[in-house]
């Protein structure tokens, strides 16, 4: 691995970072291009390269994961929640929201309970997956 | 059978770097630096807390190819591998030292149901997270 792909890898980081921490602000690929201090032309398809997945689909995952929490931990409503974080309008979160976890936000809200476990870890892993829907219930775990 | 945990390891790419981050910013003391000639054995602890140290290896030959090795870099560079979780008495106010620093963050102080945390990178990638628990 040449120096290069690792600085490279490090900038590709660092926007990613800035979805997982300001997920709710209208993140585009020239804020992210600026974050990683690459150009616009190549940001998106070296985050793919980088991670497997675009930084769009990076971003759409953070925010459902965020209103995954917020449906499991607190009583705001499902509009609320959309907004805070950070989807445009309801009908988009939904829709969003059913695609990545396969079930509707109402529904996992029903269906959830909260974990005792350390933030990053169950941002990390509850987060549903690239590759389908992750396990997002105690009961789906075991 | 066991009486304690004393050693943890994370990558690092540059050890020396490693020491700048680590003991000149983060204010962890080193408790060993010997050159082994095979490796340096570097590791490092909270200040007063010798009975558990962080080895910070730089991953390399002979215990791995040259292509292992690289894809150990790569792997670190992307923030895939290690993870460690200081406690401090206080988060935010630790948070403003470090960032008076020049630290970046990867998210602010916030509250948990457990306590207040905020977490950062470590120059080659790795995430480390400082949490103040709930008292």
């Amino acid at each position: 691995m040449s120096r290069a792909v690792e600085d490279t890898n490090r900038r590709m980081l660092r926007a990613r970072d800035a979805m997982d921490r300001a997920y709710a602000q209208p993140l585009d690929v020239p804020a992210l291009a600026r974050i990683a201090h690459v150009s616009e032309a190549h940001f998106s398809r070296t985050f793919r390269a980088t991670f497997g997945e675009t930084p769009h689909r990076y971003l759409q995952r953070r925010r459902v994961e965020r209103a995954m929490f917020l449906l499991r931990e607190t009583d705001h409503s499902v509009t609320d929640i959309c907004f805070e974080v950070g989807f445009g309008s309801p009908g988009t979160f939904s829709r969003t929201f059913r695609e990545i976890v396969g079930r509707s936000p109402r529904t996992y809200r029903k269906e959830s309970t909260s974990m005792p476990v350390p933030t990053c870890f169950a941002m990390v892993w509850l987060r549903p997956s690239a590759c389908g829907a992750a396990p997002s219930t105690r009961e789906d775990v075991r | 059978m066991f009486n304690a945990i004393t050693h943890s390891q994370i990558y690092v790419l540059d050890q020396d770097e490693a020491l700048d981050f680590y003991v000149g910013k983060l204010g962890l003391e080193v408790n060993s630096d010997v050159d082994l000639g095979f490796m340096r054995w570097l590791t490092i602890n909270v200040p007063g807390q010798p009975e558990r140290q962080i080895l910070l290896e730089k991953p390399g030959g002979p215990s791995m190819s040259a292509e292992t090795a690289a894809q150990v870099r790569d792997l670190v560079t992307k923030g895939a591998m290690g993870a460690v979780i200081f406690s401090t008495d206080d988060c935010r106010k630790t948070y403003e030292t470090l960032s008076g620093l020049g630290v970046e963050f990867t998210e602010e102080p916030t509250e948990r149901p457990y306590g207040i945390d905020c977490a950062l990178r470590d120059p080659f990638g790795n995430p480390i997270r400082l949490t103040q628990p709930k008292a």
